[in-house]
């Protein structure tokens, strides 16, 4: 049987967090490589909070937020998605480009970098996770939606709603200089592959 | 003005006319509005998932269509809506991200529709309207005073169904 979030001991818990920490900083070293730059991470804050109150983090279910999904497979399967407001996007894509553009719209070759770094960032993250575990992952190409929070929030909801009634996010805050860029990241493990993931960290 | 209540992921409410229901930001969820078109008394269920059989924590009936549906209509007759003139109009169900292999996950908006018509149709509720599916997320009014129920969207306009 599946293992909610809703059941999670204090131990699993501070594992699932040390995980989003280890992933996100090595996320933050490739973004780094990939712009040339130094790029300071803040300490990840893992939440898990009822879904009812994950729209809020972003501003509300009507802000208009762009949604990266990966699907995982291999020894555990499930699901990957960073959410990143569209100020921090416009951000992450002009340090990459080498750009100033002020605009408020973003392009197509804009899309096209973005889920490069969603690659990027996915790969990194998903390698640090493999190694910690010794299990097998494989991450898909990225799909990526620009809409409402609410919308794009409804899939990592609904896939941990089949489990419980809260989800898991990592909140990661990178800089660059002065530019400030806020990414939200959800790790999702299907119903089954909670169980094997938190047994090969040793904490069933 | 009239009072706006807000119904929330996995949430319902009912309302008295001139009240508007509204449900900001339905991805891949279903949002289910019933109307009582003599009394004016009018519903709003946003449910995330087709089905709470297959589901171990189902404690919220809120969250899935077969419960959800059930339940609010039951409010509503409560507060006195006639079971016999109950029309409803659904909206949402999109799949926010597209793969090639369109694995079950991946399709879990079409199936909320499925499973929302399906359960519908068992209970004699007609759907009068609806505006399901696609890749966009929608933002409801239920406006209980006309029945009228306005969409709307970031880049695919707004309309009234």
């Amino acid at each position: 049987m599946g293992i909610s979030l809703d059941e999670l001991n204090s131990l699993q818990i501070d594992v699932l967090k040390e995980i989003g920490n280890i992933g996100a900083g090595n996320a933050a070293t490739a973004l780094s490589k990939m712009i040339s730059k130094r790029v300071d991470m803040d300490v990840p804050k893992v939440n898990i909070l009822e879904f009812r109150n994950v729209a809020e983090l972003v501003g509300g279910p009507e802000v208009e937020v762009i949604g990266i999904y990966f699907k995982v497979t291999g020894d555990i399967t499930g699901s990957i998605m960073f959410l990143l407001d569209k100020k921090s996007a416009k951000l992450l894509i002009n340090l990459l480009m080498g750009m100033m553009d002020e605009g408020e719209e973003l392009s197509e070759m804009g899309f096209s970098a973005l889920q490069e770094v969603g690659n990027i960032l996915a790969g990194s993250y998903l390698s640090s996770l493999s190694s910690l575990t010794g299990l097998n992952l494989v991450v898909s190409v990225p799909s990526l939606a620009m809409d409402m929070a609410g919308a794009i929030l409804s899939v990592p909801v609904i896939l941990f709603g089949q489990v419980g009634d809260k989800v898991m996010l990592i909140e990661t805050d990178f800089n660059e200089g002065t530019n400030h860029v806020k990414g939200n990241f959800f790790l999702i493990p299907d119903e089954d592959s909670f169980e094997t993931l938190l047994k090969s960290l040793g904490v069933i | 003005m009239a009072d706006v209540i807000k119904v929330g992921m996995a949430d319902m409410n009912t309302a008295c006319s001139p009240s508007i229901l509204t449900t900001l930001g339905l991805g891949s969820c279903v949002g289910i509005c019933l109307y009582d078109t003599s009394t004016k008394i009018s519903g709003m269920v946003h449910i995330m998932l087709p089905s709470s059989t297959q589901i171990k924590n189902n404690s919220n009936v809120a969250k899935f269509a077969d419960t959800g549906i059930v339940k609010l209509l039951e409010d509503m007759i409560k507060l006195g809506a006639r079971r016999s003139k109950i029309v409803s109009k659904i909206a949402g169900g999109a799949q926010m991200f597209s793969f090639n292999d369109a694995s079950d996950i991946m399709r879990i908006g079409a199936r909320n529709v499925t499973a929302t018509k399906e359960i519908l149709k068992s209970l004699n509720v007609p759907i009068i309207a609806e505006d399901t599916g696609g890749n966009h997320g929608r933002t409801i009014e239920l406006y209980s005073e006309t029945g009228i129920l306005l969409i709307k969207t970031i880049g695919y306009g707004t309309k009234q169904i």
